[in-house]
């Protein structure tokens, strides 16, 4: 059983080199964004499977938190590339 | 009262001067003044009686006991004789400067105070036996002269001159505190008369040359001896009473002090007595030889008194022969020493009047320029005749006393020749010639300074002031010293006896047990066909031949190269040790940060490198080390990649990807390494991070936008590389030799059962290491409130306009 755990992970890892490949590589800014989004999820599924593998429930909060901060971090460079700035100013107050 | 209160007297009543000179304006404060030094001297002659048997008397206060160091006064016939030619001169020139100084327009409360500061220094720096309170009395008189130079603050010239002197003898002054430390050092005592003491231990310690030299600079730059001497000419530009005291009878002396000091010390050592006498003598040479270039009457007395200082510093040095044992007769050279203490008390005479002299000139005609001074002779007649007694005294004619210290001069420098030692046989014929045609230059000028002031045809039309005799007041200092300037030649024997025997038996302790068994009797008449009486035939000879002929030859003296002079010297040295060091702070001051980034990396890694392999700590040993997994290979791969995304990028934004990457693989570091913790507040911060650089990225300025490739520098990439192997290898090392066991098994055992929780790295930071986490939270808070008043407070470019001005 473990050994498919272990080939789960070398999978995710080739995955990962895949996606830094984009990262790097990519043509434009939204591929790379793209890419670190996806990094962040095969991130998940490593530490899942990192979990598992050294018998610890540790990680799942940082399962939890990843999911959050990647799903933040592509929307604030989304909002960026969208529209320059990622807090708007409130027009009202200034 | 112990008498090493005296000292402090004159500092005493320099805090009252102020205060009587606000409150009593009607009389002039220099007759409070002329209380001090009148009642010091009187003071001071109690003890001549008290030396004639060779007793000598200490009194002391301690200052720091705890390191040794206390205020000794110590009353020797050396130090006595100065006590009283700076109390007394002292007195004259402070009532002489009473009618020089007028009491509406002069600060006279600033003039007093700097001069009886100078006082109370220079009676320390005669009287002290402790080395350290030598030099502490030693840096008052620079101080003190310094001020007193600068006193019309108001004229350049006053303050170049003052800033000259304070820094050629304070030079002087600091090499004098290294010679003294030396000498401190082997001889384990601060004492003078216990170093005197140890005087033949101490010749064979391998510092003595080098405590010799220091000590010698102190006193060569003090009493402007070669090449030292350009201060002094500068320092004419003080009032002419501080000319007279400071820079003719008191502080000049002060080196010639320190040599007579400590000759018992370093007499035994040739390279005392080769650079003594040798300097002494070219500064009597130089000085003669130049004083005939000057036109202004102070400088022509400054050029003077550095060549008599120089006479009387060459015959300390021949003095100090009488030591060596094994000359055949040293009967003349303990006269030698004689004729430097007789010629002190001379010089102090006669200069102090001829400074005064041409005070008096300045004062009644407006003038010191020598080319529009003449025919004064029946104007001031008193001034004159004044004048005339000086200035012959100077040159050595009798009935002067000048004449009976040139004698003895000529004689000290004859007998050189007999001396065997040192190679004296060979060279010491040069010594006569040179003293010999010093001594018509001496009486050139002598005759220069009198006779082209007071004879000749009076120029009213070039003076500024219509020409008249001095008032009387300031007519009695120069006429007493003028006065004692013939006494001293008609009686010589009562000043030797009483003043000069006991100073001769403090240089020269090792030879005699009492003054009185000192057999030297001067006498005015040597005796047909003696070589003295010839040479000074030949002086006045040769000298009045130059003098007649001098408008022919005196041309000549601008036909020196200025370029040579040593004052162009002291100015090209003052001018490139300041353009100088401005040009070399220019070259490694550049203003940007990469070039103290760069000095600093190399520092760091030249530093750690080669201490490393200094101290032999390399070393590299996989036994400690875990076996790597797979997976830790891709994370060492991805942070790679990242890392060298970040180098490469084409754009900042890329940039700012990569480093997000980065930060995010370090977190699964933390998270493969067991740190859930670390791994958590890592990808909170780095988001945070990624973020700030991308509202950064956007705030950045257009112009600097420079969206280009980063430019490869050879340079910075070495230093880069060599930051990285530095670092790695003392990692490497430190990982392989570890000394102790880690303490992180007491937390393990301990963190349930003292502090109660189950997260260890949480109770660490919360419980056993608070303190950390305290200060921590203080430097979120500064930088928060930091980033708040950046943004917030915005000065309005006006006012930071006027900031920049105000800086």
């Amino acid at each position: 059983m473990m050994i498919f755990f272990w080939i789960v992970l070398f999978l995710i890892s080739l995955s990962m080199l895949g996606f830094i490949y984009r990262l790097i590589m990519g043509p434009s800014i939204p591929d790379r964004v793209v890419a670190l989004d996806s990094l962040g999820v095969a991130l998940i599924c490593m530490i899942g499977m990192i979990s598992i593998l050294s018998e610890s429930s540790f990680f799942l909060e940082i399962i939890l938190l990843i999911a959050i901060l990647a799903f933040i971090g592509t929307v604030a460079f989304s909002k960026f590339l969208e529209k320059g700035e990622i807090i708007q100013r409130d027009n009202n107050l200034s | 009262m112990p008498f090493v209160y005296f000292i402090f007297i004159p500092m005493l009543a320099a805090i009252l001067i102020p205060f009587l000179y606000k409150k009593v304006r009607s009389i002039h404060t220099g007759w409070f003044v002329l209380v001090v030094p009148v009642v010091l001297f009187g003071l001071y002659t109690t003890f001549v009686p008290k030396l004639q048997n060779g007793d000598t008397y200490t009194s002391s206060f301690d200052w720091i006991p705890s390191l040794d160091i206390s205020f000794i006064s110590y009353i020797d016939g050396l130090s006595l004789l100065f006590s009283l030619l700076i109390t007394g001169i002292g007195a004259l020139v402070v009532l002489y400067s009473i009618f020089y100084l007028d009491k509406t327009r002069e600060q006279l409360h600033n003039f007093y105070v700097y001069l009886l500061l100078f006082m109370t220094a220079m009676l320390g720096v005669v009287q002290s036996d402790h080395l350290i309170s030598l030099y502490f009395f030693w840096e008052l008189t620079s101080i003190s002269s310094f001020l007193l130079i600068g006193y019309w603050y108001k004229r350049d010239r006053s303050r170049f001159g003052a800033l000259k002197s304070m820094m050629i003898t304070v030079f002087g002054g600091l090499m004098m505190l290294g010679g003294f430390i030396l000498l401190s050092i082997m001889g384990d005592t601060y004492s003078i008369r216990e170093l005197i003491a140890q005087a033949p231990e101490l010749a064979n310690h391998k510092w003595f040359i080098w405590s010799l030299i220091l000590v010698l600079l102190g006193a060569f730059t003090k009493s402007a001896q070669f090449p030292f001497y350009i201060w002094l000419p500068d320092a004419m530009e003080a009032p002419t009473p501080v000319s007279a005291y400071l820079h003719s009878a008191t502080m000049v002396k002060a080196g010639l002090y320190l040599v007579a000091r400590f000759t018992p010390l370093y007499a035994s050592s040739e390279w005392w007595i080769w650079l003594v006498t040798g300097t002494g003598l070219l500064t009597l040479f130089w000085g003669s030889f130049f004083a005939l270039k000057q036109t202004d009457l102070k400088g022509i007395l400054a050029f003077s008194t550095v060549s008599q200082l120089g006479l009387i510093m060459s015959l300390l040095g021949a003095g100090a022969i009488s030591f060596h044992t094994g000359v055949e007769d040293n009967s003349i050279f303990k006269y030698a020493a004689f004729a430097a203490i007789f010629h002190l008390v001379n010089h102090a005479t006669f200069k102090g009047s001829l400074f005064m002299i041409a005070g008096i000139v300045d004062h009644e005609t407006g003038t010191r320029d020598i080319r529009k001074l003449g025919g004064l002779m029946s104007i001031m007649p008193v001034t004159f005749t004044i004048a005339l007694i000086g200035s012959f005294s100077m040159a050595g004619l009798p009935p002067f006393n000048g004449f009976l210290s040139k004698e003895m001069f000529l004689s000290g420098m004859l007998s050189i020749q007999n001396f065997d030692l040192f190679a004296f046989a060979t060279w010491g014929i040069l010594f006569p010639i040179i003293g010999w045609i010093a001594s018509v230059f001496t009486f050139v000028y002598s005759l220069y300074f009198v006779f082209r002031t007071f004879t000749g045809k009076y120029k009213p039309d070039l003076l500024p002031k219509k020409a008249h005799e001095a008032p009387i007041g300031m007519l009695i200092p120069p006429a007493i010293l003028g006065t004692l300037v013939i006494a001293i030649f008609f009686v010589p024997n009562l000043i030797g006896d009483y003043l000069v025997k006991p100073a001769v038996m403090a240089m020269q302790p090792f030879l005699y047990t009492s003054p009185s068994e000192i057999d030297i009797h001067i006498s005015a008449w040597h005796g047909f066909f003696e070589p003295e009486l010839l040479m000074t035939l030949g002086i006045i000879g040769l000298g009045l031949l130059l003098y007649w002929t001098l408008p022919k030859w005196q041309p000549l003296y601008t036909k020196f190269p200025d370029w040579l002079s040593l004052n162009r010297l002291y100015d090209s040295l003052m001018y490139f040790s300041e353009v100088g060091t401005n040009r070399l702070s220019r070259i490694y001051m550049t203003g940007y940060m990469r070039s103290y980034l760069v000095y600093m990396f190399t520092g760091i890694v030249i530093l750690t490198i080669s201490t490393v392999f200094i101290k032999d700590a390399f070393d590299v040993s996989f036994a400690m080390l875990a076996p790597i997994r797979f997976y830790e290979l891709i994370i060492v791969l991805v942070l790679l990649a990242g890392t060298i995304t970040i180098l490469l990028a084409n754009s900042r934004l890329t940039a700012i990807i990569a480093l997000g990457a980065v930060g995010y693989s370090i977190a699964l570091f933390f998270v493969i390494f067991n740190a859930p913790d670390l791994a958590l507040t890592q990808l909170v911060i780095e988001t945070v991070s990624v973020a700030l650089f991308l509202l950064v990225f956007y705030h950045l300025p257009k112009l600097n936008r420079h969206e280009n490739r980063l430019k490869f520098r050879l340079g910075n990439a070495l230093v880069a590389f060599g930051v990285g192997a530095t670092v790695t290898i003392v990692a490497l090392s430190a990982h392989s030799q570890k000394l102790v066991p880690s303490i992180s098994s007491y937390y393990e055992e301990t963190v349930y059962s003292k502090a109660g929780g189950g997260n260890i790295v949480n109770v660490i930071l919360v419980d056993y290491r608070g303190f950390d986490t305290l200060f921590e939270i203080a430097v979120l808070a500064i930088a928060s409130i930091g980033i708040i008043g950046m943004i917030k407070l915005r000065l309005t470019k006006k006012k930071e306009v006027n900031r920049i001005e105000d800086k």
